[in-house]
């Protein structure tokens, strides 16, 4: 119907400015080697930056499939905000949780 | 208004039922599913209000023993859930479903076939929860299933586990649904700041849900692989922490408040500038307020557990956050107030049910803030003072904004009108019979009654003994008062008098269209050029800014001559979403009984039941593969089917 | 009618926005059953603990659903170009890998049961097996959206023009594997590196 049929064309326009399959497949190498690198901390002691060293590897990964694999970066910034609020809600409220209950691992009144 | 040709095509397997019995079965039309809600809304809620009268016929004296312990706990189990899942939250989808469309100027949801599925799951859910007193008893241990109470079979709270979670798909679904409803498809110039603020409300409360349902399905998913199939989350005996179902079930359950109560602040909202004939005080206070009460509505959620293990830094902190989201309260509260100051009042029913509201509201979120203070807190927890506080809030505040609700928009579902004198009678016995029932339980619970107690203690004395007696008569002034409004309800439905299109002289694009409502809503779809913008169809402002009625024509829509050639076409009904929700009893069953048949034949009915849904042949083509689309030049927001 | 009327508000189509507003939502959804697994990682009754993890072989199946997702993209590029032959064969590859990871997860969680990490032993385990069996079963239905894609491309009801539908169902796939990408470092490599310290 028109409706659908108007975010369509701006569906196939998008297409043309969308990344060539060579360009996923370079994006996917990337992935490849972060991963990697990951599982390289089980092998090798990286001491304490190993813990830091993941959890920035997993936020790279992280962008890097929503922003390339789902289009993040060319669609439009509501769909960004959707996933991104919904992540930094669970973020904050669960780090909330968490360090309410830690807080009070000895129960007094 | 110019009358166009609705075009049905009626594709060949596709029910095409407009009337009779299959229509409801197989509807697809928001109007049709809201008015489904409404009147399932009305059984469950005779079924609570049952329940209730259960609890206060037993509490009516000290010692009483009408009522065993095991029935009384499995009443005010029921009691509230039902109260809750089944008669608040629907009810305020009833009026989602009706008016979203209407107010922001479109022909339907986005999704309709996933409104109806919404609806048919909802209603299965809730017969699903109710077939448990039947089938060993119904869960009974509270509708906030505190573990490791409820990880014990004797208290039957795996239907509580499957259900909730049946209920719960309902409402995301439902969620999804009415955002992309309101994001995607209002009228071209209804902007942001132009909506109702009952679509902001929707908005807000849709968006809680999205947010918070998540939360307690992980909670009831992990109550019922506990109660059924022996994980160990919460239980102590292995080192699983109980408190940390409290969490989980509060980093739902305070959200779920405002769930319940901002639809009906919307809908007063859009009351009270009716029926003072002003525009709303302060329109972008009240919207920010709301949206700010659902954003601080997530930090405040551990109020709930003070006398719970939590620790001091934990209960100063939520203290606080608690404290803070009563001043957008208290703000929308003055905007409502400044709304009436000067405005020409009429003293309908609708407009007496939403003073009625400000005022009850009012009270339960004054004691509500004394329930922030952590001191009183430990003196009040599982007293009868906090019954008394919620009731207020959710009795009180939504019902009284929700039947606000019915009154005003039943001319417009029904193009009748309800009767006024037994509304005011039921508004003033209404009134009258909810103070007397939950205003004594503020003193007897200070007074040391504790609530979830299926006797009430002789030794608490008599004057607590006097509050409850005068509980008990005010349950029963209250139900009397419910059969005034249902026979007024009824005896409307069939005879009341003819309402006319617009008999509030009303502000929002709902009144644009005839009532009772065409099935196609618009004949054009509006193009908003304000707030309020049916008001400013009606009415221009002189110099000294009062209003004066536009010469009659001009407030038609100007674009008669495109209409008469428009074909609108309208979303086809169906069967799968009925057929397909089935599923959910054998799955349901299955799950509380640990069969993994049943689990099995649910899961394919689901699986088979969607597959029935997505290759079901579309009238109009496929959407993004249009049939037929010259036609369609005008069909404004069209829905996918 | 003006213009802007046949136009949705944003400008989108309905169905994309709905699966971005459930996707969001989900965060809400693994958030908790992460935060519950974090809180139970030394509550183990006795019973195993993460190190009975096999992280080399976790590795391969987490490899692996990565790299799915680089089929499914290219399943979808495939699609809006029109391309329905090499989007079935995408879709196809994607939905193998799929296949691959899950029985990884029924290999390893037989593997767990043997060595005494049960659904019922442990605070841990139970909620090891719960974060762990809901992924896995959001990647049985992405298979069986796949699968469904592959058949009803076959029967004409999906167009070379309804690319959408494919992206759609990327979207999801692309999620779950967000997902896993947070698991295998918050469920497995860091509380291991943890305890080999």
């Amino acid at each position: 119907m028109s409706t659908t049929e108007a975010a369509e064309a701006t569906d196939q326009h998008d297409a043309h400015d969308h990344p060539t399959p060579r360009q996923y497949v370079n994006i996917a190498v990337v992935l490849a080697v972060l991963t990697a690198l990951e599982v390289s901390t089980y092998f090798f002691d990286f001491g304490v930056i190993a813990i830091p060293l993941l959890v920035v590897l997993m936020i790279v990964k992280f962008i890097y499939v929503a922003g390339w694999f789902m289009h993040l970066k060319f669609d439009s910034p509501i769909f960004s905000r959707m996933m991104y609020g919904g992540l930094t809600l669970a973020l904050v409220l669960y780090a909330l949780t968490i360090t309410v209950i830690l807080l009070d691992q000895a129960p007094t009144l | 208004m110019s009358s166009t040709e609705v075009e049905h095509k009626g594709y060949s397997g596709r029910p095409r039922a407009q009337s009779g019995f299959t229509a409801w079965l197989t509807t697809t039309d928001h109007k049709k599913i809201g008015i489904m809600y409404f009147f399932t809304v009305l059984v469950f809620f005779f079924l609570g209000g049952a329940e209730s009268g259960l609890i206060r016929a037993q509490l009516a004296q000290a010692e009483q023993s009408l009522l065993t312990e095991e029935i009384y706990n499995q009443v005010f189990t029921m009691h509230g859930i039902t109260m809750v899942f089944l008669v608040v939250m629907p009810l305020s989808a009833a009026f989602f479903n009706y008016l979203i469309p209407l107010m922001i100027g479109a022909r339907d949801v986005a999704f309709p076939r996933l409104n109806a599925f919404s609806y048919w799951v909802y209603l299965f859910g809730g017969i699903f929860l109710y077939t448990s007193f039947f089938l060993g008893g119904a869960p009974n241990g509270s509708w906030v299933g505190y573990a490791p109470l409820s990880l014990d079979s004797v208290s039957n709270m795996a239907y509580y586990a499957v259900g909730l979670q049946i209920l719960g798909v309902s409402s995301l679904a439902a969620a999804v649904n009415f955002i992309v409803t309101i994001l995607n498809m209002r009228a071209p110039g209804m902007t942001f700041m132009r909506m109702p603020v009952f679509i902001w409300m929707a908005l807000v409360t849709n968006f809680l849900l999205l947010f918070a349902l998540p939360i307690i399905a992980v909670a009831l998913f992990m109550l019922h692989a506990d109660a059924v199939l022996g994980a160990q989350f919460f239980n102590p005996a292995t080192g699983g922490d109980p408190i940390l179902w409290q969490h989980l079930f509060w980093l739902f359950g305070h959200p779920e408040v405002y769930i319940m109560i901002l639809p009906a602040m919307g809908i007063v909202s859009e009351i009270l500038p009716v029926g003072s004939r002003k525009p709303l005080f302060g329109y972008a206070a009240v919207v920010f307020a709301g949206a700010a009460i659902g954003f601080i509505g997530f930090g405040v959620w551990a109020h709930h557990m003070f006398t719970s293990a939590i620790g001091p830094v934990a209960r100063s902190a939520f203290a606080l956050s608690t404290m803070f989201i009563a001043v957008p309260t208290g703000i929308k509260i003055f905007n409502w107030v400044f709304t009436m100051w000067g405005g020409k009042l009429r003293f309908t029913t609708p407009m007496l049910f939403s003073i009625g509201f400000i005022s009850m509201f009012t009270i339960g979120g004054l004691s509500g803030v004394t329930h922030a203070i952590v001191p009183h807190n430990a003196q009040q927890h599982d007293t009868y003072y906090v019954v008394a506080h919620f009731h207020y809030v959710l009795f009180g505040g939504a019902l009284f904004g929700l039947i606000a609700g019915i009154y005003f928009w039943f001319p417009k579902v029904t193009g009748k009108m309800m009767s006024e004198k037994l509304g005011k009678m039921h508004f003033w016995t209404w009134l009258l019979g909810f103070n007397l029932t939950f205003g004594p339980m503020h003193m007897s619970g200070l007074l040391g009654q504790p609530r979830r107690t299926a006797v009430l203690p002789g030794e608490l004395g008599s004057t607590v003994e006097l509050y409850n007696l005068l509980s008990s008569l005010g349950f029963v002034v209250l139900f009397f008062s419910a059969l005034v409004f249902l026979y007024n309800l009824i005896t409307s439905i069939k005879s009341g008098e003819a309402s006319g299109d617009d008999p509030w002289d009303a502000r929002t694009l709902e009144w644009l269209t005839p009532s009772p409502t065409p099935f196609h809503n618009f004949d054009v779809i509006p193009t908003v050029t304000h707030r309020d913008e049916f008001w400013h169809r009606k009415y221009a402002e002189d110099e000294s800014g009062r209003a004066i009625p536009v010469p009659a024509g001009a407030s038609e829509d100007h674009d008669e001559a495109g209409a008469h050639d428009e074909h609108i076409h309208m979303p086809d009904p169906s069967y799968w979403p009925l057929v397909q929700t089935l599923g959910f009893f054998p799955l349901g069953y299955g799950l509380v009984y640990l069969n993994w048949w049943l689990i099995g034949i649910g899961i394919t009915w689901l699986v088979v039941g969607m597959y029935g849904w997505i290759i079901e042949p579309v009238a109009e083509g496929d959407d993004d593969d249009p049939v037929d689309d010259q036609h369609d030049a005008t069909a404004p927001t069209a829905a996918a089917h | 009618m003006s213009a802007e009327a046949h136009a949705t508000t944003l400008g989108m189509d309905h169905r994309k926005l709905a699966m971005w507003t459930f996707l969001g939502s989900e965060f809400l959804f693994f958030g908790a059953f992460v935060s519950a697994y974090l809180l139970y990682l030394d509550t183990t009754a006795g019973g195993p603990g993460v190190e009975i993890f096999d992280i080399p072989f976790t590795s391969v199946s987490s490899f692996v659903l990565l790299m799915s997702s680089l089929t499914m993209v290219l399943a979808h590029s495939a699609h809006s170009r029109g391309d329905l032959r090499r989007m079935r064969l995408w879709v196809l590859a994607t939905a193998g890998q799929g296949m691959v990871f899950l029985g990884g997860q029924v290999f390893e969680f037989t593997v767990f049961y043997r060595e005494g990490l049960e659904l019922g032993g442990s605070p841990f385990a139970s909620s090891f097996f719960v974060l762990t069996g809901f992924h896995g079963i959001h990647v049985f239905v992405g298979i069986l959206l796949l699968l469904s894609l592959y058949t009803l491309s076959l029967t004409g009801k999906i167009k070379p023009n309804q690319d959408l539908k494919t992206e759609m169902i990327g979207l999801y796939w692309h999620f779950v594997d967000i997902i896993w990408v947070i698991i295998f470092t918050v469920v497995y490599l860091i509380p291991e590196i943890a305890v080999l310290d």
